[in-house]
C-alpha cells in the first residue's frame, strides 16, 4: 500500500520543497549525523543521505537513514549501482523498507577509480535507469525477475538525479524522460551555478512535455570559499559547472562565507521562478549548519506542516 | 587482436631460477603477437635470461621454439618430443596459449612470459586500443557500432551519465564519452529515436557463464539455450 512520505506530500500539495544532504562519516560513529540532523530539523522536508560519494568509503546510507529517522528526520536514502548487483540492491531495498525508509534516490554512482579504493572491482550490473525500474517493480510487489514478492512488499517514493550541465544538452531531457518512464517521481539536479544553462535545460524539458510528470528539485550548494569554487571549477567534482563570473564575484567578495550565502539565496530565488521547478535540494557538505540561514533568507521558512 | 605485453624479466626469472634447462615458446599467429611474441621475441628473451644468469654466476640452457598458433591443439601437439627435454616452459603468447600448454603438458611447469591485456585494434605500431570485452552478446548494432560495455566505464546502457562533458568521460582526461559519440552518430543518421526506449538490464551470463564459456558446433556461447 502506498503510504505517502512527507516529501511526497509537500510536493503533491504544490508547495515549494526543501531538502538537504548529509554525507555519512568515514567511521562508525553516529554522533556527527545526529548533530547535523539537529541543525537541519524543522528547516527542510527531508534529508538525503549519500552512498559512499566519490567512490570513497563512508558509513552506509541505509544505516545513516535509520539514524536520521531516530532524530525524527525523514531520510532520502541514496542507492548506487557501483558496489552492488541486482541481488544486493533488492536485498538492501527490502531491508530499508523494513526499517521504515521510504524515499530513495537512484544513482549510477561515481566510478571507483575516483575514490579511495581504486583497486576495487566496479559492479555496475545495472545503470541508474534500470535501478529505477527495479525500485518501481519492488514497489509494485515484483522482484526484478518479475516474480511476485510474497507477503509485504516495499513502497518507495522514487527519486533520481539529472545533470543539466552534462552533455550532450539535447539528450539530457530525453534521458530524464526515460527516468520518468522507468518510475522516477522526483528529480534532484546537479548543483546549479550556471543559471542560463539550467534554464535552457528546463525549457527543453518543457518542450518535451515532461515537466508536469515529475517534481524537479534544483541542486543548490552555497560556496563556502573561493578555494572551494576553484576546486569544483577544475572539475575535481564530476559534473559541476562553475561560470567564470562566479569565480570573479567570489574573488572580489569581502566576506567569502557571506557572499556564498548570498549566492545560494539568489540562485534559489532565480530557479524558483522557473515553471516546473518544485523545490531545492541544498548540498552544503561540510557546512550543514548554514542551511537554516539560507532557508530563512530565501523565505522558505517555516516549512509546511503536513499530517 | 589479442593485445599482450611482455612481463618484466625479474618476474620471469623468479619462475625459472631453479631450472638449468627451459623452453621458451613463441606464438606466430596473432597479428600483434607477431611483433612481440614471435621468433624475435623468443630470441630476445632467451638472451636476456642467459645474460642475467651469467651475471649471477649461473648457467642455463634455453631451447627456443615458435609455433604457428599456441591456441590450437594441432600445433601445440607438435612439440611433444621437444617439451620432454625440459621441466619448465616460458610461453610468449596470450593467456590462451599458456593455459592450453599447461592443460596438455600437465607434468611440465608452464609459466607466462606475457600479460594478456585486452582485445584491441592497433592504430599505429605500438599503439593499441581496446575495442571489445567479448561479452558474448554484441549490441553495437543498436549503438552505431560503438560498444558501451567496452568503452563506458560504468557500462551505461541508457545514455550518458552526468559526468559526460564536452564529449569527454569524467573518469579520465582523454577518454571520449562513448555515449556522446553514439548520440552524435545516431542523430546524424536521423535514428536518435532508437535511444528513447529503455534498454533492459544486460544478461551477464553471456560474459561470465557458469565458469568457463564453451562453444560447440550448433550451440551458443555461454548459458543461453
Amino acid at each position: 500500500m502506498e503510504i505517502k512520505t512527507n516529501l511526497q506530500k509537500v510536493l503533491e500539495s504544490g508547495q515549494f520543497a526543501v531538502t538537504a544532504e548529509i554525507e555519512p562519516p568515514k567511521n562508525a560513529d553516529p554522533k556527527l549525523i545526529k548533530e547535523k540532523a539537529r541543525w537541519l530539523k524543522g528547516y527542510v522536508d527531508a534529508v538525503n543521505i549519500t552512498d559512499s560519494p566519490r567512490a570513497t568509503v563512508k558509513m552506509s546510507s541505509l544505516a545513516g537513514a535509520v539514524i536520521l529517522q531516530k532524530e525524527n528526520i525523514e531520510p532520502v536514502m541514496h542507492i548506487t549501482c557501483r558496489d552492488r548487483n541486482r541481488i544486493a540492491i533488492q536485498s538492501d531495498l527490502l531491508g530499508a523498507s523494513a526499517l521504515g525508509v521510504k524515499n530513495i534516490l537512484c544513482l549510477t554512482g561515481d566510478y571507483v577509480s575516483l575514490g579511495d579504493h581504486p583497486q576495487a572491482k566496479p559492479v555496475f550490473d545495472l545503470d541508474s535507469i534500470q535501478l529505477i525500474s527495479l525500485a518501481k517493480n519492488l514497489s509494485e510487489g515484483r522482484f526484478f525477475n518479475k516474480k511476485e514478492v510474497k507477503g509485504k512488499h516495499p513502497y518507495f517514493f522514487i527519486g533520481a538525479v539529472e545533470n543539466p550541465f552534462a552533455d550532450p544538452l539535447e539528450f539530457r531531457p530525453i534521458r530524464l524522460a526515460k527516468k520518468i518512464k522507468a518510475g522516477a517521481r522526483f528529480i534532484q539536479t546537479q548543483i546549479v551555478y550556471n543559471l542560463e544553462r539550467f534554464e535552457k535545460f528546463i525549457r527543453l524539458c518543457e518542450d518535451l512535455g515532461i515537466l508536469e510528470k515529475v517534481y524537479i528539485l534544483a541542486g543548490i550548494a552555497p560556496p563556502k570559499s573561493l578555494k572551494m569554487l576553484k576546486y569544483m571549477k577544475e572539475n575535481k567534482v564530476p559534473g559541476i559547472e562553475v561560470p567564470d563570473e562566479l569565480i570573479r564575484r567570489m574573488e572580489s567578495a569581502k566576506d567569502e562565507k557571506e557572499e556564498g550565502i548570498n549566492i545560494a539565496v539568489e540562485i534559489i530565488e532565480r530557479v524558483k521562478e522557473n515553471p516546473g521547478v518544485s523545490g531545492v535540494h541544498i548540498m552544503a557538505i561540510g557546512w550543514e549548519f548554514i542551511v537554516p540561514e539560507i532557508v530563512k533568507r530565501a523565505k522558505l521558512y517555516p516549512r509546511p506542516k503536513i499530517c | 587482436m589479442i593485445v599482450i605485453k611482455r612481463k618484466p624479466l625479474e618476474e620471469i626469472l623468479s619462475y625459472i631460477e631453479e631450472h638449468d634447462k627451459i623452453l621458451v615458446l613463441g606464438c606466430q599467429e596473432c597479428p600483434y603477437g607477431c611483433a612481440t611474441s614471435g621468433g624475435d621475441a623468443v630470441k630476445r628473451l632467451a638472451e636476456e635470461i642467459k645474460n642475467k644468469m651469467r651475471d649471477l654466476g649461473k648457467s642455463i640452457e634455453i631451447l627456443e621454439k615458435t609455433l604457428i598458433r599456441l591456441c590450437e591443439l594441432r600445433y601445440v601437439k607438435g612439440i611433444n618430443d621437444l617439451i620432454k627435454e625440459v621441466k619448465a616452459v616460458v610461453t610468449l603468447s596470450c593467456g590462451v596459449g599458456v593455459n592450453l600448454i599447461a592443460d596438455i603438458y600437465s607434468e611440465i611447469e608452464v609459466y607466462p612470459g606475457m600479460n594478456t591485456l585486452f582485445l584491441g585494434a592497433e592504430l599505429r605500431e605500438g599503439i593499441c586500443i581496446e575495442k571489445c570485452r567479448a561479452c558474448g552478446d554484441c549490441i553495437v548494432g543498436y549503438t552505431a557500432g560503438l560498444c558501451p560495455i567496452t568503452r563506458c566505464p560504468k557500462n551505461m546502457l541508457n545514455g550518458p551519465c552526468g559526468g559526460s562533458k564536452n564529449g569527454v568521460c569524467e573518469v579520465r582526461k582523454g577518454l571520449p564519452c562513448v555515449w556522446y559519440q553514439i548520440i552524435k552518430r545516431l542523430k546524424k543518421r536521423g535514428k536518435l529515436e532508437k535511444l528513447m526506449e529503455i534498454w533492459e538490464a544486460k544478461d551477464w551470463r553471456s560474459l561470465y557463464g557458469e565458469g568457463i564459456r564453451e562453444l560447440r558446433e550448433g550451440l551458443r556461447v555461454g548459458n543461453k539455450n
